[in-house]
């Protein structure tokens, strides 16, 4: 009986899940419930109050805890026969290395970020090992297999890397309400309570340059101000004085509207000196019920955007000194989203873009995925559907499946059948990449961050021109060995010790990830500051990329953690790319969704529109 | 769990409490607050605990309904803990707890905000204004018969009372949805509202439109169902009764519907019914958590208003992998 090979091939698999999160507690469950014997799950992530809508195997007792520990031990409360093996720990870690994936049988993935998904895909590659691969946001998901050699790998379809703002674009012209947020979450809010060493781009300069003789430390609080001058002229000085800076750059507002300067006089003509913010119950604080606001959902007013703000900055400087210095930007944070929030606005304000409230100004900030319980246990059962079939190993009826929020030709379940893997991926086969860079005035240091860690993703990486070795990451490096790496990233391309210039062969290797490709490299002397802000240009594998993202414009920009950088979504971006896809041939269906056979319902063809891969019918049984 | 502090002057009145906005942020980053709020008023009565309703409970309390009425007096078998997760397995004896009692304990824990309890009985011994007490019921693990009955009830009432099933037999599932006459308000291309209106018939009246008035390519999954339910019904099996040894007999049941139905016997393979008759009443754990997830999700667009509802069945096969909406409707002629 079918439902007893099934259980045979269920009984003896050693499966990973990498994710306890949304996805992640769904499908260790089911895993669970289905007779899986031994599963090894890793997560790096604690619990916390926002995950427990829908990570139902955590209770408010559990906050701060590790997922993975937490999710095992409560399964093994309706499953404790079964061995479940957690990891609290990155997945980038040395110890999963090829070794550690070839025990298992089946990788599945309920991960919330690209880097990762890249990282396991690649062991998974190298291991041999079928990974199931799968994401949500709100009513979207898919679930995707990867085998080596039989199909697509996950990077076979390009993904976008995080996409990098024009500096100017983020300091001097702010466009869309997203730029006044990275503004102020990267900039202002760096600026005042950050690592006070780090570069920072907030002060505007006047085109003769008097901004090098301005006070360096106008951020600084002087001994005889007391907190409320002190805030007041922090407003002042990036709201009003820097928008008057800016103005005089004519050249920049001849086709541009131009922005209105702000002053606290303007907004709030008689200053109230007002009571300390409150302390919330969980320890946190906030400046909004001393300044009478209370709802999140709600704009503020550009004076309540004043108040907010002053009253956030004094909080921070009398509440929470201790961290000043070493604070970067947390959407948990209350007191951070809040000064976030109100910088953001005002900013907007000034630059004649529309306000936003609190709680969608921390949805943008922090780059928050829109989740639901009901997607995550679709997609988790969807997981489990095709890993039993790769269990089985039943050949060719894998299924990459999306769950739609609209039914497309009475399905809000679509499965179809999955690429073949793309013979210009540089993961999975071993085709090398163009690179256009200027050799003679890029540091090796901006290739390293730029293309070896955002674009190919790597974590250990190792560098080779020939047969020279060039640059290494380990913790294991001879002293003047690593002195001489350090040495080589301050240096321009064609001073490198074996130089590179037009022409050379760059092979770069990661050793974890036992990925190794090959990069030409072109010079090239010009890039356009707005279009290529990275100042190099990698192409081969990639260069779809920017093609989809311009032509994907209805999807709403997000923004990522670490630096001034900003990215689609990495899932929202995947999901919608294909499922605009999908439905763009479902509106037209003629000629691009065929049916072939009348009277059989269980055909339908539906025409590949991905770009990388030739147009080739693909049928479903 | 309505707010009762933010009734301040000019502002839209109850606003959800701190808690709420903070448990439930990521969510109403998908549906926004007012769903979110109506969600926080319904009650939710579910009949038959099984994998795909265990399932269901706990999509519906995460998601913060008002409250959820438990009723299944069966005692712990091996075959109801086959598919649950809301029954602890750790050596407690169980003694004469229901299966209503014992989920009831796990869910409560789920979600603090969110009124779970449990009523004893069975549910054709309650008349019609005990269902006035909720906003939906859903029936699982029933015959075709009792499913008839609350159906009924359910029409009856003075205030509509939505109602569903939910069946999972191994490899596939099924929902019907009676919604009744539903209303809902819908956002167009363009950023308008615009009033939907949906009339749905009830189980019966679905089950007899003719097969041949039926849209083209209904999924044969529908067809196999009507069968074995009726096999079961007249042969006096409970739900899920059936062995592969049934086969010969389901055969020519087959072949007599098929007939009065002018239905070409292609449209319900062999295969296909062998696989329904092997399954049984067990059911396959990721089937219950895509159908008890698309379960969730339909009452949730119900309760909040928000979204557009299945009409009227669901199918999910894990043989081909295909989630499809099926209307068995007779149209309303025009
Ligand atoms: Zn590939």
């Amino acid at each position: 009986m079918d439902s007893d090979i099934r259980r045979m091939a269920i009984k003896d698999a050693k499966v990973l899940m990498v994710g306890a999160g949304g996805i992640g507690c769904e499908l260790l469950k089911t895993l669970a419930l289905s007779g899986f014997q031994d599963i090894h799950i890793i997560d790096m992530d604690t619990i916390e109050v926002s995950n427990l809508n829908r990570q139902f195997l955590f209770r408010k007792s559990h906050m701060g805890l590790s997922k993975a520990k937490v999710a095992r031990d409560a399964v093994l409360k309706f499953r404790p026969h079964i061995n479940i093996t957690s990891y609290h720990a990155n997945v980038k870690d040395a110890e999963f290395n090829v070794e550690f994936f070839k025990q298992f049988n089946v990788v599945l993935n309920g991960l919330d970020n690209l880097d990762a998904r890249r990282h396991v895909n690649r062991l998974c590659l190298a291991s041999n090992v079928p990974l199931v691969e799968s994401g949500t946001t709100g009513f979207l998901g898919q679930v995707t297999v990867h085998i080596k050699g039989k199909t697509e790998c996950y990077e076979c379809q390009t993904k976008p890397t995080p996409k990098t703002y024009p500096v100017c674009t983020i300091t001097s012209t702010p466009s869309k309400f997203v730029h006044c947020i990275v503004w102020a979450k990267e900039l202002l809010f760096a600026k005042l309570f950050g690592d006070k060493n780090q570069a920072n781009d907030l002060n505007v300069h006047s085109k003769d340059g008097d901004s090098t003789n301005h006070k360096e430390d106008v951020f600084e609080r002087s001994s005889e101000e007391n907190f409320d001058e002190y805030c007041c002229r922090i407003y002042d000085h990036v709201f009003g004085y820097n928008i008057e800076v800016a103005l005089t750059n004519e050249e920049t507002w001849r086709r541009r509207k131009k922005p209105t300067p702000i002053f606290i006089r303007d907004v709030l003509p008689k200053i109230k000196t007002k009571k300390n913010g409150i302390l919330f119950e969980n320890g946190s604080v906030s400046a909004l019920p001393s300044v009478g606001l209370k709802n999140p959902q709600e704009i503020w007013s550009i004076a309540e955007n004043t108040n907010v703000f002053l009253e956030a900055l004094k909080l921070f400087f009398e509440q929470r000194k201790k961290e000043i210095g070493n604070l970067t930007f947390d959407k948990d944070d209350q007191l951070a989203v809040e000064f976030v929030t109100a910088a953001a606005n005002i900013r907007a304000s000034s630059f004649g873009i529309p306000l936003h409230s609190l709680f969608e100004a921390k949805g943008i900030a922090g780059n928050i995925v829109h989740a639901v319980a009901t997607t995550n246990a679709i997609i988790a059962g969807l997981i489990v559907i095709e890993a039993i079939k790769v269990l089985q190993d039943v050949n060719n009826n894998y299924r990459m499946t999306y769950c739609v929020e609209h039914p497309i030709r009475k399905m809000l379940l679509m499965p179809v059948e999955p690429f073949e893997p793309n013979k210009s991926c540089y993961v999975c086969s071993e085709t090398p990449l163009l690179l256009e860079i200027n050799t003679r005035s890029t540091k090796l240091k901006d290739f390293v961050e730029k293309i070896v860690k955002n674009k190919l993703g790597m974590t250990s990486p190792l560098i080779m021109i020939g047969s020279t070795l060039i640059y290494e990451v380990g913790d294991d490096l001879e002293e003047d060995i690593a002195a001489n790496y350090t040495r080589n990233l301050e240096k321009v391309l064609f001073e490198l010790p074996a130089p590179v210039t037009h022409g050379t062969i760059l092979n770069v290797e990661d050793l974890l990830q036992e990925l190794s490709c090959n990069i030409n490299i072109k010079h090239r002397e010009e890039f356009d500051e707005e279009k290529e802000p990275d100042g190099m240009v990698l192409s081969g594998w990639t260069s779809q990329v920017d093609k989809d993202r311009t032509t994907s414009s209805s999807t709403e920009p997000q923004i990522k953690d670490n630096n001034v950088i900003i990215s689609k979504s990495e899932e929202v971006f995947r999901n919608k790319r294909k499922l605009s896809e999908i439905s763009k041939s479902d509106e037209a269906a003629t000629g691009k969704e065929i049916d072939l056979n009348d009277d059989d319902d269980d055909d339908l063809v539906l025409l590949d529109e991905d770009p990388g891969h030739s147009n080739k019918m693909r049928k479903l049984r | 769990m309505g707010s009762d502090e933010c009734e301040s002057g000019g502002h839209k009145a109850e606003e959800l409490t701190a808690q709420e906005t903070a448990l439930y942020d990521r969510q109403i980053r998908v549906w926004g607050v007012d769903a979110q709020r109506r969600l926080s008023k319904s009650h939710i009565m579910v009949s038959g605990i099984t994998g795909a309703t265990a399932e269901f409970c706990k999509n519906i309390v995460l998601a913060g309904i008002g409250s959820l009425t438990l009723m299944d007096q069966q005692l712990v078998t091996e075959e109801a803990l086959q598919a649950n997760f809301l029954i602890p397995l750790d050596g407690t004896d169980y003694g004469e707890k229901s299966l209503a009692e014992l989920c009831c304990n796990s869910l409560r824990d789920f979600n603090p905000m969110v009124q779970v309890s449990f009523v004893s009985g069975n549910l054709l011994q309650f008349d019609g204004e005990f269902f006035d007490k909720f906003d939906a019921v859903i029936v699982g693990h029933s015959s075709s018969t009792t499913k008839k009955i609350i159906n009924e009830k359910c029409r009856n009432r003075p205030k509509p009372v939505a109602f569903y099933t939910v069946d999972c037999r191994d490899s596939f599932g099924e929902i019907f949805v009676d919604l009744q006459n539903y209303t809902y308000s819908k956002k167009t291309k363009d950023g308008s509202t615009t009033k939907c209106c949906m009339t749905y018939p009830s189980i019966e009246d679905a089950i007899a439109v003719p097969w041949k008035e039926l849209p083209k390519r209904v999924t044969k999954l529908y067809f196999a169902m009507r069968v074995i339910e009726k096999f079961e019904h007249s042969n006096g099996r409970k739900y899920g009764e059936t062995g592969v040894s049934d086969l010969s007999d389901i055969l020519n049941l087959r072949k007599e519907l098929c007939a009065s139905q002018a239905l070409n016997e292609s449209h319900i393979p062999v295969k296909l019914l062998e696989r329904v008759l092997a399954a049984g009443g067990k059911e396959h754990p990721p089937v219950c958590s895509i159908i008890g997830g698309t379960l969730g999700q339909e009452v949730i667009k119900a309760m909040s208003g928000k979204g557009d509802p299945i009409k009227n069945y669901y199918y999910f096969d894990s043989y081909d992998g295909k989630g499809v909406i099926e209307d068995i409707s007779i149209p309303i002629a025009t």
